[in-house]
């Protein structure tokens, strides 16, 4: 199933400036729809994770255009970039990123409470629903340091779900992961594509990979290979 | 609460320890403020309320703020003609023509008047001379411009009156002459008189300066014993409104010509040293809030590093550079809160306890304790000092904050 583009990158060139510029991604053109379940892959150093950065607004090409359902971002202003990546996209780490003071469910609000569109008691609703789907329900006022690695990445998947997004970010969300934990996690990403979300994941895992509904190969920051496995 | 303040009060309560500690910075700062200011603020206003009860305050002397032109520069001051070892003209000392001026300043709204001489003389009692300034004053007069009826100790004012030659002496005074009420003191002037005086009351001011070295008697026995007959040489005034004192009297003086003195004026040196102890006192406890603001800073920015993977989260998650600083910022703000109402509370004790201190000391008023002012604005300054020195120590290390580039965080992570 896929649906209207989300997010699509025109020819987007991304060079760190330095003594010796580093080009991390060049030449992309993709187009992501919602309903995808797009993994990256390739090897250390391909550009990979700058993909998914660019993609989510953190970073900002050094040529091209990230469009967000079409509409150009290069010249949007930090906060109205912050503003869009709140509300449309869900980022999901190699280490949980958990803020270690909170409670799974506090961590879970924290991007609903920053949206303020919900009332207190519908964020909390909420938070616990993605929780149960994620099957952390019993977990939610445990704090980070006392969930084991895969509970803590589940309760970051919650977490970049919270307001709903569009477009899910995953960069080597199972790399800390046993592979029992990663399948799981991959398995949730999968389940996310299915459910409407455009999903996109960043993995070495080639096992891993052949969940996807697409495979985009990344050497030296170039696509080199873009197949569609479903 | 708003989700910024929430996380910058679990970051804080995280450390609490380190907390504690600059909290207890801020606190000793403003307490140290709030009863410093109290104190200095207490002596200054006790010592001006006795300067304004015990003395007039306005003084219109025989004297002239330039000197006196000389016959000798009226005919040759501007010609090339040099003058040397000119003699002076003698002036007569003393006020001219003084009841159309005291008439004149008693017709002034809210002014009261007294006429007085004052010269110096000699007590003598039981072998013991003491130079004292003796003050011919007319009682009934008196008692419209100054608080010495009030402040008589023993005897009265009005027996001036029944008593031939009677004179009232300073509490200090007495106590240095051995003298008491009764006793008869000799008195003898520059002019060769030698009158006996008997001590119809003594006299507590609390002024020290007026209680160890002044006496009273009536206007016309201080005349015959300073061979001054019907001469006054101040004129003294009592006001309404103490605040106007100044302004009124340079307008005398401009009017009368003599010179005419405020008591601001009279005691503007004393004034100018409370003036120093403030700078230097407020300097001192502005340097106390200085290094707690430093310990605030030091925790914030403690934070600000042990923080750069959550600020990079929370970047990731949506917030604005905005958010992040304003986290930061409140952590400065929530100490400084903190340590702020502490710190009333300790300055308050801190008044009560230096307010219940008994302490005899005679330096410009004789006091028995120190005395403080309990004042609103000293907490509110202290406070305004303390948060704003908090805010900039939050809001330097939030600034960096806010502008950490989560990318490079997460690349770091990674």
């Amino acid at each position: 199933m896929t649906g209207p583009s989300f997010v699509t990158a025109e020819g987007v060139h991304r060079v760190l400036p330095g003594p010796v510029p580093v080009t991390l991604v060049r030449e992309i053109a993709l187009s992501i729809g919602a309903g995808e379940f797009v993994v990256v892959t390739g090897p250390s150093g391909s550009g990979k994770s700058s993909l998914l950065y660019l993609l989510g607004l953190l970073d900002r090409p050094t040529q091209g255009e990230i469009l967000i359902e079409g509409r150009p971002t290069r010249a949007l202003s930090r906060d109205a970039a912050a503003a869009l990546r709140l509300a449309s996209i869900g980022f999901v780490f190699q280490f949980h990123f958990l803020l270690p003071e909170f409670s799974a469910l506090e961590n879970v609000m924290l991007p609903m409470r920053r949206l303020g569109t919900l009332e207190r008691a519908a964020m909390e609703t909420r938070a616990r629903d993605l929780l149960a789907t994620l099957e952390m329900a019993d977990y939610a006022d445990r704090r980070p340091d006392q969930l084991s690695g895969g509970q803590r990445q589940r309760v970051a998947i919650a977490r970049a779900l919270a307001n709903a997004p569009k477009l899910v970010l995953a960069d080597e969300p199972t790399g800390n992961l046993d592979s029992r934990n990663a399948e799981q996690v991959f398995t949730i990403l999968a389940g996310l594509a299915n459910a409407g979300h455009a999903v996109v994941a960043v993995t070495h895992n080639l096992d891993l990979a052949a969940m996807a509904s697409r495979q985009i190969t990344l050497l030296d920051g170039r696509i080199v290979e873009d197949v569609r496995t479903h | 609460m708003p989700l910024t303040l929430e996380i910058a009060l679990t970051h804080i309560r995280e450390r609490l320890r380190q907390t504690v500690l600059s909290v207890l910075g801020v606190t000793t700062g403003v307490g140290f403020a709030v009863a410093m200011a109290a104190l200095m603020q207490g002596s200054q206003e006790d010592f001006i309320r006795r300067i304004i009860d015990a003395t007039p305050h306005i003084t219109v002397r025989d004297d002239f703020r330039a000197v006196p032109w000389q016959p000798a520069d009226a005919v040759y001051g501007t010609s090339a003609v040099g003058l040397s070892s000119v003699k002076p003209k003698e002036e007569l000392r003393g006020i001219r023509n003084p009841q159309p001026k005291l008439a004149l300043l008693a017709a002034l709204p809210g002014v009261a008047v007294a006429p007085t001489l004052r010269g110096p003389v000699v007590l003598r009692f039981g072998g013991r001379d003491v130079a004292v300034s003796l003050l011919g004053i007319e009682p009934k007069a008196e008692v419209r411009v100054s608080k010495l009826a009030h402040d008589i100790r023993e005897g009265s004012l009005n027996d001036l009156y029944t008593t031939a030659n009677g004179i009232i002496i300073g509490s200090g005074l007495a106590r240095k002459l051995g003298a008491g009420l009764g006793d008869s003191v000799s008195l003898s002037s520059s002019a060769g008189t030698i009158r006996l005086a008997k001590v119809v009351a003594i006299v507590h001011s609390g002024v020290v300066a007026i209680d160890d070295a002044t006496a009273y008697a009536r206007l016309k026995v201080v005349q015959v014993l300073l061979d001054r007959p019907n001469v006054i040489n101040e004129i003294r005034l009592r006001l309404d409104d103490v605040n106007g004192a100044r302004a009124l009297a340079q307008r005398i003086e401009r009017r009368l010509g003599y010179r005419t003195e405020s008591w601001e004026e009279i005691n503007e040196n004393v004034l100018e040293v409370f003036q120093i102890r403030n700078i230097i006192i407020y300097t001192v406890v502005g340097g106390i809030l200085v290094v707690a603001a430093f310990g605030i800073f030091n925790i914030v920015s403690t934070i600000v590093f042990e923080k750069t993977r959550d600020i990079a989260i929370l970047k990731s998650l949506g917030f604005t550079e905005a958010d992040v600083r304003a986290i930061f910022v409140s952590e400065g703000f929530l100490i400084g809160s903190f340590g702020t109402v502490l710190g009333w509370g300790l300055g308050y004790a801190l008044c009560r306890l230096l307010g219940s201190i008994e302490i005899k000391v005679r330096t410009f008023a004789e006091q028995t304790g120190l005395p403080v002012t309990y004042d609103w604005r000293h907490y509110a300054i202290a406070a305004a000092c303390a948060l704003t020195a908090a805010g900039l120590a939050g809001y330097l290390p939030a600034r960096r904050a806010g502008r950490l580039d989560p990318v490079a965080i997460i690349r770091g992570a990674a």
